[in-house]
């Protein structure tokens, strides 16, 4: 896939104070299977810097999750082919050796999961759970380890932690078992946390409460957060960097504030139109005219052209370049001067 | 906990009743008069009556169901017909005989089943699963009285490694846990392991995959667990659905087989059972199917129980 050579340049000619801790060029996922391959990732570079906070926009389908479980090697080993390169906090996470990736995971990087409901063990205790996380990567003996569980719980702002260490997933509200998934993903402090639509699942009022604790959190432990959502103002509350995904890949990336007031690809524009600045809390994306592209076959064009309206037939020739129109905005549109002075 | 298990008790105190119901009742479903089944043909209707007065048999229905009940209870099931001995003479060692075939065939073909049954499920679909799946079917479904004379003749007439027959030296009432004895039970625990090994087999394989498809396993992974720690999370909730049926299994295997039994020579449950029938023995029938179907409640119960302390979202207060 020689198409996408030009954006790892571009990457790596970005310059950084501080190495990243978060690498990624080139991913592509495909999944295999007798009847058909999907090509839910195809070309997604980025690099995300200590304490960041990334979220990746899109609709349903366009690879958000994939790319997330890339980054973990979580994905289904038999039917997953995954290609490039992604290098977390120093440690090539595609050639690692299935033992050294489970050290990687959940020491250096760990992942929140959309629904609390099932996620959790439902027969181990919540103690249990973080428990042996913590035990499988630091030798301390099990009193310790719980007395860390216990530390966890109150971190994450669980009410009566003693007691619930000793509960089970079921006998806690979603809520609570998404602060009881969020404690064990943290359980030996990670450097760079992946949280997939963690607050979809969840009421509107507990969603907020988690969104901050989580903000909150980030801050306090100075981790790296890549948060996959729907929500705009999920993205706006949380993100300092957004990237738009389409069709398996960042079609838009640039700085919260900028991107919002000042979208660049037509997708993205799309995605916004319906939002007033300001009012955008708690909106969720506003479907666009088409459909989604499918993913078993997709164009050597730019995929988002059949349901753009300012496609033109230079569109089709080919997927179309990053385009860098300003510092740290990219656009992967061949016509962002022009629609930029139509509007 | 505590309060758990007392309620199953109760659960199962109506499930006994109904069962001494059945049994005592097994006289009057016959289709010939009991009396008269132990009678010579030439004895005087005075005589008849007679034993049936002896017998009880003279009173109202509910009654002789109490009376019996009491004695029963009591531990005594009257005399075989056949022997003129207590049934419970009879029955005792009998079912010592079969519980030692059905305690080690459960053991077996358990340990079996959870190792296979996880491989053929973490390779799914793979030649392996294909495998094990036939191997399983294969294992219920062939005729296991056939594959018990297989090995007679290869291990026992062939080899000669193995006894064809019998629970070594000795009557069937002395048991030893020597070599001898337990080289006899070799053959018979393997032909009885056949349809329970099966039957497990692909209850862990349909269940362990179950539990590989929820979201919690790539949380246990994401965790950085060992592969062997997620096989522990995924076989403990799994556990309940195969204990449950290896419960049923065990069950099953209590009531002896009557052709496994017949081809080895092996005077258990299987063997009492048929030759009771046969005999129309009606009390050594109503004992044995008694304290069967009273072992298989407790079989039910224990797993119960086991199910709940394995799975907390199973209700225990
Ligand atoms: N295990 C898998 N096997 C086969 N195809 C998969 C698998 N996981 C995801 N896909 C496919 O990959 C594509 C991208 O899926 P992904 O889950 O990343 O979407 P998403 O952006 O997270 O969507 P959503 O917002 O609905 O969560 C989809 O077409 C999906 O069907
Ligand atoms: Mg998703």
């Amino acid at each position: 896939m020689a198409e996408t050579m030009g954006l790892v340049q571009d990457v790596s000619a970005t310059p950084s104070r501080v190495p990243p801790i978060v690498q990624v060029d080139d991913l592509h996922v495909r999944f295999v299977s007798k009847d058909a391959t999907v090509y839910a990732v195809n070309g997604v570079s980025f690099t995300l810097d200590p304490g960041e906070v990334l979220c990746i926009l899109g609709e349903s389908g366009s690879g958000k999750s994939v790319t997330l479980r890339a980054l973990m090697r979580l994905l289904p080993r038999k039917r997953a082919v995954i290609n490039g390169r992604v290098i977390v906090d120093g440690h090539d996470i595609l050639s690692l050796s299935t033992s050294a990736l489970s050290r990687v995971r959940g020491e250096i990087v760990s992942m929140i999961f959309q629904e609390p409901m099932t996620a959790l063990d439902p027969v181990y205790s919540i103690g249990e759970q973080i428990t042996e996380t913590v035990r499988r990567h630091e030798k301390i003996g099990r009193a310790a380890a719980e007395a860390r569980a216990l530390e966890l719980l109150e971190l994450v702002q669980i009410p009566s932690a003693k007691r619930r260490l000793k509960a089970f997933p079921h006998e806690l509200s979603g809520g609570l078992r998404q602060r009881a998934m969020i404690a064990i993903a943290l359980s030996c402090r990670p450097r760079v946390l992946l949280a997939d639509e963690p607050t979809t699942a969840l009421d509107a009022t507990v969603q907020i409460q988690i969104l901050l604790l989580l903000r909150q959190l980030q801050k306090e432990l100075g981790m790296s957060v890549i948060f996959v959502t729907h929500d705009l103002g999920v993205a706006g509350e949380i993100a300092d960097r957004i990237t738009v995904m389409y069709g398996g890949r960042f079609v838009e990336e640039g700085p919260t504030t900028a991107v919002m007031r000042d979208p660049l690809h037509p997708y993205t524009r799309g995605l916004l139109a319906s939002t007033v600045h300001g009012q955008m809390h708690r909106e969720r994306l506003r479907t666009i005219e088409g459909s989604p592209p499918n993913m078993e076959m997709l164009p050597a064009a730019c995929s988002f052209a059949p349901r753009c309206r300012y496609a033109v037939d230079r569109c089709l020739e080919g997927v179309p370049d990053l385009h860098r129109p300003f510092p740290n905005r990219s656009a992967r549109c061949i016509r962002l001067e022009e629609i930029g002075s139509m509007t | 906990m505590a309060n758990y298990i007392l309620r199953r008790l109760l659960y199962a105190i109506p499930i006994a009743i109904g069962v001494t119901v059945i049994c005592f009742s097994l006289i009057y479903l016959g289709p010939s008069d009991p009396i008269a089944a132990v009678m010579p043909d030439e004895a005087s209707a005075a005589d008849v009556q007679r034993i049936r007065e002896a017998y009880g048999f003279d009173k109202p229905v509910p009654v002789q169901y109490a009376l019996w009940l009491m004695r029963a209870v009591q531990g005594d099931f009257g005399n075989s017909l056949q022997s003129n001995r207590p049934v419970l003479d009879e029955l005792i060692p009998a079912l010592q005989n079969t519980l030692r075939l059905a305690v080690f065939a459960a053991a077996l073909s358990f340990a079996i089943a959870v190792v296979v049954g996880s491989v053929a499920a973490y390779s799914q679909g793979t030649w392996l699963d294909k495998t094990v799946t036939s191997f399983a079917i294969t294992g219920v479904s062939v005729p296991h009285y056939w594959v018990a004379i297989m090995l007679v003749i290869v291990f026992a007439v062939e080899l000669g490694w193995l006894p064809a027959m019998g629970m070594g030296t000795g009557s069937s009432r002395d048991w030893a846990w020597d070599a001898e004895h337990m080289k006899a039970l070799i053959l018979p625990v393997i032909s009885l392991s056949l349809i329970p090994a099966g039957i497990i087999t692909r209850t862990t394989r349909a269940s362990v995959l179950e539990v590989l498809s929820h979201d919690y396993v790539e949380t246990l992974r994401a965790k950085g667990l060992s592969e062997a720690t997620v096989l522990r999370h995924v076989l403990k909730n799994a556990s309940p659905t195969v204990l449950a049926v290896t419960g049923l299994q065990f069950g099953h295997l209590l009531g002896g087989s009557i052709l496994i039994e017949t081809v080895f020579v092996w005077p258990g449950t299987g063997f009492l059972l048929n030759e009771s029938i046969f005999k129309r023995d009606l009390p050594v029938l109503q004992g044995t199917i008694l304290v069967l179907a009273m072992f298989f409640v407790f079989v039910n119960l224990t797993v119960d129980i086991m199910q709940t302390w394995l799975d907390p979202r199973i209700k225990r207060d």
